[in-house]
């Protein structure tokens, strides 16, 4: 028995103190239409901490010039700040070296970069891409336009009723021609948390490459390239506590080092001339142009504050919320679940039974609660379930019980409204 | 901050229960579809001109209840008018969402004033407007709209094609 190494298992041991680290976020002290703010929209985006809000402030006050450019004290400072960044997303993520860590505008561009940087290079005619029905429009549509320039097939995992993706279904979709997988870490729409690790191993042992998008993982779990062992992976910084405008792709360095560049410009190239352009090594090869520093070293402070926390103490309390959530809304007649996986996240994706989602989103708006609705740029997903759109309610640690009682009331009330 | 009390109001909710003239007409003169992409609103409208009067419109489609109660109103309402008042009710009535006519001063929009509350409501604007759109569309021999792009109530003028 070696008691020092049960207890580091077990970090934390504590709670999450909800209204301590509520009082972090000074804009969840507002108010809407004179109601206290709900806020159950954060796999839309979720809200920054004060901590990030003055590292923002204190960059751009004291530390801002461009970087990796002049060699006059700012500019140092900016570039050092920015690389220091770098390195907390490296070790938020456990990637094996910061090089492996190319800053981008978000998930989207991320995708799309590996879309250019892999897809365009090294997929060709007849090849096909396997993608799965969870995806985001955005893990969807930039493998289209891969596939429609040249003439690869989309190949999608199907999902059972609960939301979850058939294992076997996708293992049979892994063949001679299939040159990517593309999944979502956690779905949007429904919360399913994909059994990533299992279908990267799956591929791997075929030779095929895994890009995972972990815009909703990122806020929720924790990450570790080398557990997961993928090829890339896609998250933003605005789900995680951070600003809009900036986001990570993670590369092992081998793919990195043998995709083509996706966008020109400088930082990206070590010598022009008009003959011949050499490219700057990795990650400098994907950061043409100057990258949104302030908010790259915003994103660093995000990562701090979410290891401050504990992303184990972070799971466990959106844990209990979710289940919390499921319980109350179960209870509800005339409203119903959708996606109902047994591994999820924090989301809870609903439908009232006569009312439009639309309406019910104005309707809790009026109650000041803010939750999502339509189809949540999942439209593969609401075609399966044979809906046109869902409410979904996405929680965060600094969403409170009260505040689920709030939208089950409000639900209550929209049904009272259109009964 | 939008008071959507004030636009769900029971002769909303009165219309999207109940909803006047749902379905497909046999023998449409006109036909059009309107689709919101953004939220998935869909709807077939149907028309029936008698000379240059309206005789009668149905509509049929999944939609929120704004657009539902909007799509019903309006074909009572058009009910019996000549292209031309038609026409300029879909221009008052786009105006009135859009926040640009003051439901005190003139207009013909009678009892659709109960649609003024949207205009406290970007997202919802789209959703009123849609059926109007649509109708619009099909007087003007187009088979389909949308609420996006050119169309967009929110950017630019649908204007009398």
């Amino acid at each position: 028995m070696n008691p020092s190494r049960t207890e580091l298992k077990q970090i934390p041991t504590d709670g999450l103190d909800v209204e301590r680290v509520r009082a972090d976020f000074p804009i969840l002290r507002l108010k809407v239409g004179g109601k206290p703010l709900v806020y159950l929209d954060n796999a839309a985006s979720s809200q920054m901490p004060q901590a990030v809000l003055d590292r923002w402030v204190r960059y751009q006050t004291t530390q801002h010039s461009n970087i990796h450019r002049a060699v006059h004290y700012l500019s140092e400072t900016a570039t050092a700040e920015y690389e220091a960044a770098r390195r907390k997303l490296a070790a938020f993520i456990h990637a094996k070296e910061e090089r492996e860590v190319v800053f981008t505008t978000g998930t989207t561009d991320a995708i799309n970069l590996v879309a250019h940087g892999y897809g365009r290079k090294f997929i060709g005619a007849g090849d096909e891409i396997v993608l799965t029905t969870l995806e985001h429009h955005s893990n969807i549509v930039p493998w289209q336009m891969v596939a429609e320039e040249t003439g690869a097939r989309i190949r999608v995992v199907p999902v059972n009723d609960r939301g979850e993706l058939v294992f076997e279904e996708y293992l049979k979709l892994l063949g001679p021609r299939t040159r990517l997988v593309g999944v979502g870490h956690v779905s949007n729409a429904l919360g399913t948390i994909n059994p990533v690790r299992e279908m990267i191993a799956a591929a791997h042992e075929r030779g095929i490459p895994v890009l995972v998008d972990g815009a909703q993982a990122a806020p929720h779990m924790q990450l570790d390239m080398q557990a997961l062992d993928c090829d890339f992976y896609a998250f933003s910084g605005h789900k995680m506590f951070g600003p809009t405008g900036i986001g990570v792709l993670y590369g092992k360095a081998a793919w990195l080092e043998k995709m083509q560049p996706y966008k020109g410009g400088g930082d990206m190239i070590l010598s022009v001339t008009f003959e011949k352009t050499v490219y700057n090594v990795i990650p400098g090869k994907f950061e043409a142009g100057t990258p949104p520093i302030a908010a790259a070293i915003a994103l660093g402070a995000a990562a701090d504050y979410i290891a401050g926390i504990g992303i184990e103490r972070i799971h466990a309390h959106e844990t209990d919320l979710l289940d919390y959530a499921t319980d109350r809304v179960n209870r509800l007649p005339g409203v119903r679940i959708v996606g109902t996986a047994e591994k999820k996240a924090a989301v809870l994706s609903f439908v009232v039974e006569g009312v439009h989602p639309h309406d019910v989103g104005t309707l809790l708006n009026e109650n000041g609660i803010a939750v999502r609705t339509g189809h949540h740029c999942a439209q593969p997903v609401m075609q399966r379930f044979g809906i046109p759109a869902t409410s979904r309610a996405s929680f965060a640690f600094y969403n409170t019980h009260a505040e689920v009682d709030a939208l089950v009331a409000g639900i209550r009330n929209v049904q009272k409204t259109f009964g | 901050m939008a008071d959507s009390k004030q636009l769900y109001q029971e002769v909303i909710l009165d219309h999207n229960r109940k909803p006047r003239n749902w379905g497909v007409l046999s023998d449409a003169t006109h036909r059009a579809e309107g689709h919101n992409p953004l939220c998935g609103d869909h709807l077939t409208l149907t028309l029936r001109l008698r000379g240059d009067a309206v005789d009668t419109v149905n509509f049929q489609g999944e939609s929120c209840a704004i657009c539902k109660a909007s799509a019903s109103m309006m074909t009572v309402a058009v009910k019996g008018k000549s292209k031309d008042d038609t026409e300029r009710l879909v221009q008052e009535f786009r105006d009135l969402a859009t926040g640009k006519l003051d439901a005190a001063g003139p207009h013909h929009l009678g009892r659709l004033t109960v649609f003024a509350g949207v205009r406290d409501l970007p997202t919802r604007v789209k959703c009123a407007i849609l059926p109007w759109h649509t109708l619009h569309a099909a007087l003007n021999e187009q088979t389909s709209t949308t609420t996006e792009a050119e169309a967009d109530p929110m950017h630019a003028p649908v204007g009398n094609a």
